[in-house]
């Protein structure tokens, strides 16, 4: 039974990293209703501007870690000012494939710059493990769930009550009607972008720093994207409950099945969600009123 | 003699070989109530997309107070004091009452975007304003105040218009752009909306422009009356020259052999 509640918190720690990159990638299909596969190499690339910042220019952590964000925000306008804003208008599956193809040039920088080689970060987060009553967690794990607690919390705040999140959610139902009431969509669209690289930034820093960054961390995405189907593509607070539930759900069936079952299970419950409510766990289907 | 506040010119609309709108010209006198007639497909909504910047004309110009409007993008025309409604309601579901009509609002606060995401002091201070002014103007004109925190989900059809109607008043509009207010309503309602109509008009320095197909309410509120048919204006002026007029009773019921 111990050890049950052992592997539960786990998997739950590390379904915390799922949530953060979910997020960012609910907050740009809300906004702008692209469906950004980008996500995966945003994560690696913000971890290797932090790495950049941090190691290889010797700002120390806290003053690399704040360059890496802002770098990683102002990736994502970059994406979103140059690559997807000269294509609105166009049939979507246009701007779904022009993020494959961001993700795929991220990748291939990130090889350029910085080699196949897995570089390791910094240690911030303590390693000194946590026991809770004969509970061991490790101690990174544990601090980086903290950390996505903390982001995720600050995160689901702003888009709730601000104005500006307000203005997010107005625009995700109904841009016509946004902007006749004098939303600059056009700036909503920018704004969901930054969120985007600071919440994928984050995710993939907090992912690195247990076993260090490659230009394949992005791939975790994949993942990702299982999480966002699960909650249902629109519903920001399903999307951590099905975080945590995807991450838990591994561990357990990696600690008792084995790595090969680890590896679908979780996607096949996925699977069946889909076939039994398509709209997802959370999501809200859309009707439109004629 | 009012002066007009909005003063549309010789403005073309075609979608492909389709004149939506040919030579329209119509000026709307300040503190005045014109409404836009006509059956349907006469380029009554197209007008309204032209104006709020959704349709881009072929030629013509849009005066509002003096400043060109149809070079600017749609969502400056709730900031210059232009707000409208929408044939089907376009309230957002999931938001409470307060919080549609606060984003009726969106364009006075200073704090943009950007800025209230970094100052969240200031433009917390700026929200609490126009609470204020919600709770203290809209929702007693317009009798809301036991709905204020309720979701407008599942409000009656007649209270989601006011609730339109509000979102569009809390930016303090000089035009207020009406998208068939009567549509859909019972005949009791309709007078009540037509009286709120024209309080607000007496009350505040509003303008209204609005597009019905509803004959009895509009002859009763409006001072102006134009008509559309195929996309050109066929008569314009008050209810009873325009009722009179034979084009118009020709566009409405077909002419006489």
């Amino acid at each position: 039974m111990n050890l049950f509640l052992e592997f539960s918190l786990i998997g739950l720690a590390s379904g915390g990293i799922y949530v953060l990159a979910a997020l960012s990638f609910v907050i740009v299909y809300k906004a702008t209703n692209i469906f950004n596969f980008a996500t995966g190499e945003m994560m690696m690339f913000g971890t290797y501007f932090f790495y950049l910042f941090d190691t290889q220019l010797g700002f120390g952590w806290v003053a690399g870690l704040g360059m890496g964000l802002v770098s990683a925000a102002l990736l994502a306008l970059a994406i979103e000012r140059t690559m997807l804003r000269p294509l609105l208008g166009r049939p979507h599956i246009v701007l779904v494939m022009v993020t494959f193809g961001v993700g795929s040039i991220l990748r291939g920088f990130a090889g350029l710059f910085w080699g196949p080689n897995v570089r390791q970060l910094p240690e911030i987060l303590p390693r000194k493990p946590i026991f809770l009553g004969d509970i061991l967690v490790p101690g990174k794990l544990a601090w980086g769930f903290v950390t996505v607690g903390v982001i995720a919390g600050l995160f689901m705040l702003y888009y709730r009550y601000s104005r500006a999140g307000t203005a997010i959610r107005a625009t995700s139902i109904d841009q016509v009607t946004a902007e006749s009431l004098g939303i600059n969509i056009r700036a909503v669209f920018l704004l969901a972008w930054a969120l985007a690289g600071l919440l994928t930034a984050a995710s993939g820093i907090i992912t690195a720093s247990v076993n260090g960054v490659t230009p394949q961390l992005g791939l975790v995405a994949l993942n990702v994207l299982a999480v966002v189907m699960l909650a249902g593509m629109t519903s920001v607070g399903g999307v951590v409950i099905a975080g945590l539930f995807v991450g838990w759900m591994e561990t357990i069936v990696g600690a008792y099945l084995g790595a090969a079952w680890q590896s679908f299970i979780p996607y096949l419950v996925v699977l069946v969600v889909m076939f039994v409510k398509p709209s997802g766990l959370f999501g809200e289907q859309r009707v439109e009123r004629i | 003699m009012a002066t007009d506040i909005l003063d549309v010119a010789g403005v073309n609309v075609a979608f492909g070989g389709i004149r939506a709108l040919s030579d329209v010209s119509l000026r709307v006198p300040e503190r005045s109530v014109t409404a836009v007639i006509g059956p349907n497909g006469a380029g009554k909504t197209t007008l309204f997309n032209v104006i709020s910047g959704f349709y881009r004309a072929q030629s013509g110009n849009v005066m509002f107070a003096g400043a060109d409007l149809l070079s600017q993008p749609a969502h400056t025309r709730s900031g210059v004091g232009i707000s409208r409604t929408f044939q089907n309601i376009a309230l957002f579901p999931g938001m409470t009452v307060a919080e549609n009509i606060k984003l009726g609002a969106h364009a006075q606060l200073r704090a943009n975007l950007f800025s209230a995401m970094l100052y969240l002091g200031s433009a917390a201070s700026e929200e609490r304003a126009i609470e204020r002014r919600i709770d203290e103007t809209v929702m007693t004109l317009l009798g809301l105040e036991e709905f204020r925190d309720s979701s407008v989900s599942g409000l009656p059809y007649g209270t989601q218009k006011r609730i339109e109607l509000a979102r569009a008043l809390i930016s303090q509009p000089r035009l207020l752009m009406l998208d068939e207010p009567f549509a859909g309503l019972p005949t009791a309602e309709k007078a009540k909306m037509a009286g709120q109509i024209r309080k607000v008009v007496a009350e505040t320095s509003v303008t209204v422009l609005l597009i019905d197909h509803d004959m009895e309410s509009i002859m009763n509120m409006s001072d102006q009356v134009v008509v559309l048919n195929f996309g050109q204006v066929i008569a314009a002026g008050t209810p009873g020259k325009v009722q009179a007029d034979p084009a118009v009773i020709e566009a409405y019921l077909g002419a006489e052999e």
